[in-house]
């Protein structure tokens, strides 16, 4: 319905894209674009759809029974949903932070080279070149480059929450989906990974589903408003936010409802 | 002033929920005070260094617990390394492969009826299934008795934590394009390793300690036998063969045994907490 907006550079396009959870139907005919090395938000109150959307781009549902999405995501003209596309291979290019840090039990150095064995061949030298491109991309080289040895699971949260990120980058992935990254880290760190989001969409395709209005305002350079499943309103954030052209959208953004 | 009764109504409330509760506690602890000071009073004495150096004495004659010690240990040792990969293996089938299909609530039902069988039960089968086979008893049974006394416990052990893993940690390996085999053996075993080496150790304290399974599987054995094929003693044997015995000799031998398994088994419960403990700080 929304999709008058023209994105001319679209990395990602949505297609009539339904998702079920058993008989519920939590996603209701999407279409939107999404922009190459942009930064696109999804927002919407609780239970709208944002996270279940973001969850379907890299098919994370296929990890539960009972969920199913159809329709159309084309990723580099090819159907993510299509089950002939290989899933490790399609996750491998769009990478994926969570709300709660997630570092592996293991190594610093370990959780960033993880996932880069997993489809290169570096030699130990390169890995090592690696894991540090990743680490400064991610704003945490020069907290972290004494104690690469060290658990991951060892540090703050905001630390735990950028060595994810940097985990994600590690694998150069073309799409990076964050969903609500922020919402369980405290200012400081929420403003050191808003000036990260800044600085990764130069490389990548950026993706982020947030509670916290503002930030989408700050980060983003388009919105997506959600609600019970539909979507409501996408345009230019800008646009979303100063002139909405819904009044449901009003409403969320200006706090009437939400 | 109503809320100020309420208030004192429950204050009566929880001081007698306190004490209830308090003296259920020393209830319990008297008995186990009271059994290990018997325990340390009676076997203490007969702890002497022969008990580690001579073999089981006919009556009235001196000696020590090394055959049954060296035959407990060889056939907890050999249950263990034969149950555990079993129980580990399985255990992460339940939990990680579990969700879809009736196979895993299938087993997952049996495994509880197992963990609550009888031990004797279990000797029974091994007599049955090995040592009627073969005609004579031996340590191999009494291994693979004890083997199936660890398994139910290792799988329920290994299911439960690899559950407490969070599904994120799951979900974030999976992002990364990690096919199941590697997020299971890299991530989520790992991350619950320290749940899982805690009940294998539980399951070696409850196998050290077990005498019915045994019973019909190793026998007994008077003499010094490092033959699997053999009969083999055990501490659990002896004890029970010796206590009910009218000889004080072998009584207090019986005693020096049962004081032995219970320092290792309380050595493997503080060690299994000790590990438990630095693990959950860590995370």
């Amino acid at each position: 319905m929304s999709t008058e907006t023209i994105i001319t550079n679209p990395k990602v396009i949505v297609k009539d894209l339904n998702f079920h959870y058993g008989n519920y139907r939590a996603l209701k005919d999407i279409n939107l674009n999404i922009a190459e090395k942009m930064v696109t938000a999804f927002i919407g109150p609780s239970g709208c759809g944002k996270s279940t959307l973001l969850r379907t781009f890299n098919r994370m549902y296929e990890l539960y029974p009972k969920q199913k999405a159809t329709g159309e995501i084309i990723l580099d003209g090819a159907n993510v949903l299509d089950a002939k596309q290989d899933l490790n291979m399609l996750r491998a290019k769009i990478g994926m932070v969570f709300q709660k840090p997630t570092p592996f039990p293991m190594s610093i150095y370990d959780n960033i080279a993880f996932g880069v064995k997993l489809y290169e061949n570096l030699s130990k030298h390169d890995m090592e070149a690696r894991v540090e491109w990743a680490l400064r991309k991610a704003a945490l080289w020069t907290e972290v480059k004494d104690k690469l040895k060290q658990s991951g699971t060892g540090l703050s949260g905001g630390q735990q929450q950028r060595l994810c990120i940097a985990r994600a980058i590690a694998v150069k992935p073309q799409v990076l989906l964050l969903d609500e990254p922020t919402s369980a880290l405290d200012p400081i760190s929420t403003a050191h990974i808003e000036k990260l989001i800044d600085e990764l969409k130069e490389d990548f395709t950026i993706v982020i589903v947030t509670h916290n209005m503002q930030q989408a305002a700050r980060v983003s350079d388009y919105t997506a408003y959600m609600y019970l499943g539909d979507l409501i309103e996408f345009g230019e954030t800008s646009t979303v936010f100063t002139n909405p052209k819904r009044k449901e959208t009003e409403d969320y953004i200006t706090g009437r409802f939400g | 002033m109503t809320n100020n009764s309420l208030y004192t109504r429950r204050r009566i409330i929880n001081g007698a929920g306190l004490t209830v509760s308090v003296l259920a506690m020393g209830f319990g602890l008297f008995w186990l005070c009271w059994i290990l000071w018997t325990l340390v009073a009676n076997g203490l004495p007969a702890l002497t260094a022969a008990v580690f150096t001579q073999m089981t004495p006919p009556p009235g004659s001196s000696g020590g617990l090394l055959n049954a010690i060296a035959g407990s240990l060889m056939m907890t040792v050999l249950g263990t390394i034969i149950g555990t990969p079993i129980g580990i293996l399985a255990g992460t089938y339940l939990a990680e492969f579990g969700q879809r299909g009736w196979m895993a609530p299938v087993t997952r039902f049996i495994n509880d009826i197992l963990l609550s069988a009888p031990s004797i039960v279990i000797g029974l089968f091994v007599y049955e299934v090995y040592v009627v086979q073969i005609k004579h008893f031996s340590g191999w049974a009494g291994a693979l008795a004890l083997a199936i006394l660890v398994i139910p416990i290792v799988i329920r052990t290994t299911e439960n934590m690899l559950r407490l893993v969070p599904s994120t940690l799951r979900e974030a390996a999976a992002a990364l394009g990690a096919p199941q085999w590697k997020i299971i053996n890299f991530v989520t075993l790992r991350a619950a390793r320290a749940g899982i080496i805690t009940g294998v150790m539980l399951a070696i304290a409850r196998i050290s300690g077990e005498t019915a399974p045994l019973l019909f599987t190793a026998l007994n054995n008077q003499f010094w036998s490092s033959n699997m094929n053999q009969p083999m003693a055990s501490l659990p044997g002896v004890i029970f063969q010796f206590a009910m015995s009218p000889y004080e000799d072998w009584k207090s031998l019986a005693w020096a045994g049962a004081l032995l398994i219970t320092l290792s088994v309380l050595t493997l419960n503080i060690l299994a907490r000790v590990l438990f403990r630095q693990s959950s700080t860590t995370h």
